[in-house]
């Protein structure tokens, strides 16, 4: 007798039990959560960058005249070069402090564990929170930077925080580190901890001073973390938006547009939309730069390989 | 190479003294190992020696100078550590030359004195490679060779055997053991293990609570044990302890057994400790021994039996043919028999 076809499982049966079928079933809420919230904005807008297209009327493909047209932008340019000055001032502002304070908190401190909790405040308050409390601190007239130094008689008038070019985009880089500093720390402590205490008493007895022993051992063993820790912490810089938009606007003159505000600013004010997003990928080739770099550069050490 | 002197040592965490006045004598090339339970105080003694532990009381002396105060650095030692502590970051040329890159020495320089050291210890063809490449046994020998180009006074081991297996322990004993014979640099070794001990040190040193227990050469601390924790501690399987008292010139057990006292015993009152060997039971004799397990090894077979009221270890030459609940009859060695009072611990018999 011929195979009946109603002894056949069912489709869904098949699938149930299929090793790979389950799979891309477990596989799909996932799936369809990155395709519409991240593949499905990031291809928009690489395609809205080539195109014409304002707020209100849909635009035409129009090849690479958006961007033909921020090469001869000087503002476009001088994002650019704001956003470069800010990320590399701060990341190595936020290097460099975070992991002093990771290497302080590393130390047997009374109350260890409240300066540790503490730290990380400036991390969990919300970023327009404390880009509201700068532009207090930062307010051309009621500044309490400006009062103190007043009062010590070191300046005779309030500093002008944010309305100076330069000064503004030392402010807003101010503003940034101070958010920035406990992700730094706070993952650098975490790499520290696990070193093991026995390698530096190994190096002192061999005759390392304790500045020797953070140079050739701690730094060299933390250096996969540094490398993540701060590929994290320069595409965050890069990408920043929140505490400028809060502080300056991108002002004054746009001396503190980054790349991602004057995105915004034209596309949504302004209503460029394929322009907008034209800027915003513009962005994408320095980051993946970083991450490149980073991955080549820092991470890959022989020490760490599996085999040989 | 330098004596050691370790005169009424304290170390107290706050209020809390956790070690009661060590004092140890170590002469020049001996191979000293501070052996006792976790706890006893014996790494913070090697920590102590090595500088890396703050000596509260007392004195530490390598050669003729105190190095109470004295960093790590400047104190002449090398220490093997129990995870053996290479810098995974440098290869196995680079971890062993370290210390002489530190003081400057020159590339050619490090070179001839890793490499005699790589061959003594069998790892020439290793030295390109990076800890996480080798094998435990290779980590340890790694961690050794640091210590050796160093030319140190004096050489620490901190538990170094505690990560391998049991074979390879065996083994690395011995190469150890060969190490300082060709050496004959001072070492003070730390350990729990009661057998490395006895096989390495030319002095073991055991400790318990923060105090020194009793100090001599490994087979005198197994025929003359000063007190019950040092005859339970040294030996394996462990010495039997029968709790009684001496009656009639015999020793008779809590169980209301009868045994014979070692020459010399004086009848003293009171509740006493009969401590036998295991070795020092033998068949053939008048006392009963009820079998509870019997675990046949080969060259000799092990009992666990019950002894006048009290759980024994037995080790039999013979091999034995009564199974669990029999009983057969043993003999006591009365001249390797010690006798401890019960209150103090303190060894009675001479």
């Amino acid at each position: 007798m011929p195979d009946q076809p109603a002894s056949r499982p069912s489709l869904w049966r098949r699938i149930a039990e299929s090793r790979n079928g389950l799979g891309f079933l477990f596989m799909l809420p996932a799936a369809v959560f990155l395709l519409c919230f991240l593949t499905y904005p990031l291809g928009l807008g690489v395609w809205l960058g080539f195109t014409d297209t304002r707020i209100g009327r849909p635009g035409e493909f129009i090849g690479l005249e958006n961007y033909q047209w921020l090469n001869d932008d000087p503002v476009f340019w001088l994002s650019v070069f704001n956003t470069l000055f800010y990320t590399t001032i701060a990341s190595v502002l936020k290097f460099g402090l975070g992991l002093w304070l990771a290497l302080l908190l590393n130390r047997h401190l009374p109350a260890k564990n409240f300066f540790r909790a503490i730290i990380l405040l400036p991390w969990v308050v919300p970023t327009v929170l404390s880009a509201l409390a700068f532009w207090w601190i930062f307010d051309s007239q009621f500044s309490i930077i400006s009062w103190l130094l007043m009062k010590w008689g070191l300046i005779s008038q309030p500093i002008n925080f944010l309305g100076d070019p330069w000064t503004a985009r030392w402010s807003v880089i101010a503003a940034n580190v101070w958010r920035g500093i406990p992700f730094v720390a706070i993952s650098l402590l975490a790499g520290l901890q696990t070193i093991p205490q026995s390698l530096n008493e190994a190096a002192a007895i061999d005759g390392a001073t304790p500045w020797q022993r953070f140079t050739k051992v701690t730094l060299p063993l933390l250096t996969p973390i540094i490398a993540v820790v701060m590929t994290f912490s320069v595409l965050f810089t890069f990408t920043d938006f929140q505490l400028i938009y809060v502080l300056t606007r991108g002002g004054p003159v746009n001396a503190t547009h980054l790349m991602a505000t004057l995105s915004f600013q034209r596309a949504i004010p302004g209503g460029q939309l394929g322009e907008g997003a034209a800027i915003a990928v513009a962005m994408i080739p320095f980051l993946l730069a970083a991450i490149l770099f980073s991955f080549f550069g820092l991470q890959r050490r022989k020490w760490q390989q599996g085999a040989d | 190479m330098a004596s050691v002197t370790i005169r009424d040592v304290r170390k107290s965490y706050g209020a809390v003294e956790v070690m009661h006045g060590v004092s140890v004598d170590i002469d020049e090339g001996e191979f000293v190992v501070l052996v006792g339970p976790s706890g006893c105080g014996k790494s913070t003694l090697l920590r102590m020696l090595a500088g890396l532990e703050h000596i509260t009381a007392g004195q530490i002396l390598i050669g003729d100078k105190v190095v109470n105060d004295l960093p790590p650095k400047e104190r002449d030692i090398a220490m093997v550590f129990q995870n053996y502590a290479l810098y995974p970051h440098l290869t196995v040329a680079e971890n062993m030359g370290f210390s002489l890159k530190l003081k400057g020495v020159s590339r050619h320089e490090i070179e001839q004195k890793v490499t005699p050291a790589a061959e003594i210890l069998g790892l020439a063809h290793l030295l390109d490679r990076y800890p996480r490449q080798l094998s435990g046994g290779q980590r340890q020998r790694v961690a050794m060779g640091r210590a050796i180009v160093r030319d140190p006074q004096v050489f620490l081991f901190d538990e170094p055997l505690s990560n391998l297996d049991a074979k390879l322990r065996v083994t690395m004993r011995t190469e150890i053991k060969n190490l300082h014979h060709r050496l004959q640099t001072t070492t003070v070794y730390v350990t729990h293990d009661q057998i490395e001990a006895m096989t390495m040190a030319d002095k073991i040193v055991v400790m318990h609570d923060g105090r020194v227990e009793q100090i001599g050469a490994p087979l005198e601390l197994y025929d003359r044990p000063a007190n019950l924790f040092v005859a339970g501690f040294i030996g394996s399987p462990a010495m039997n302890m029968i709790a009684g008292r001496i009656e009639g010139g015999a020793f008779v057990s809590e169980g209301g057994q009868r045994l014979p006292l070692p020459p010399g015993a004086h009848a003293g009152s009171g509740k006493l400790i009969y401590g036998a060997r295991p070795e020092a039971i033998t068949l053939g004799g008048d006392i009963p021994l009820t079998i509870l397990v019997t675990e046949p090894t080969g060259a000799e077979t092990h009992v666990v039996g019950q002894l006048g009221g009290t759980q024994v270890t037995c080790v039999f030459r013979e091999r034995l043919t009564a199974g669990p609940g029999e009983i057969v009859n043993v003999a006591i060695d009365a001249a390797a028999v010690h006798l401890f009072d019960a209150e103090s611990g303190v060894r009675l018999s001479n």
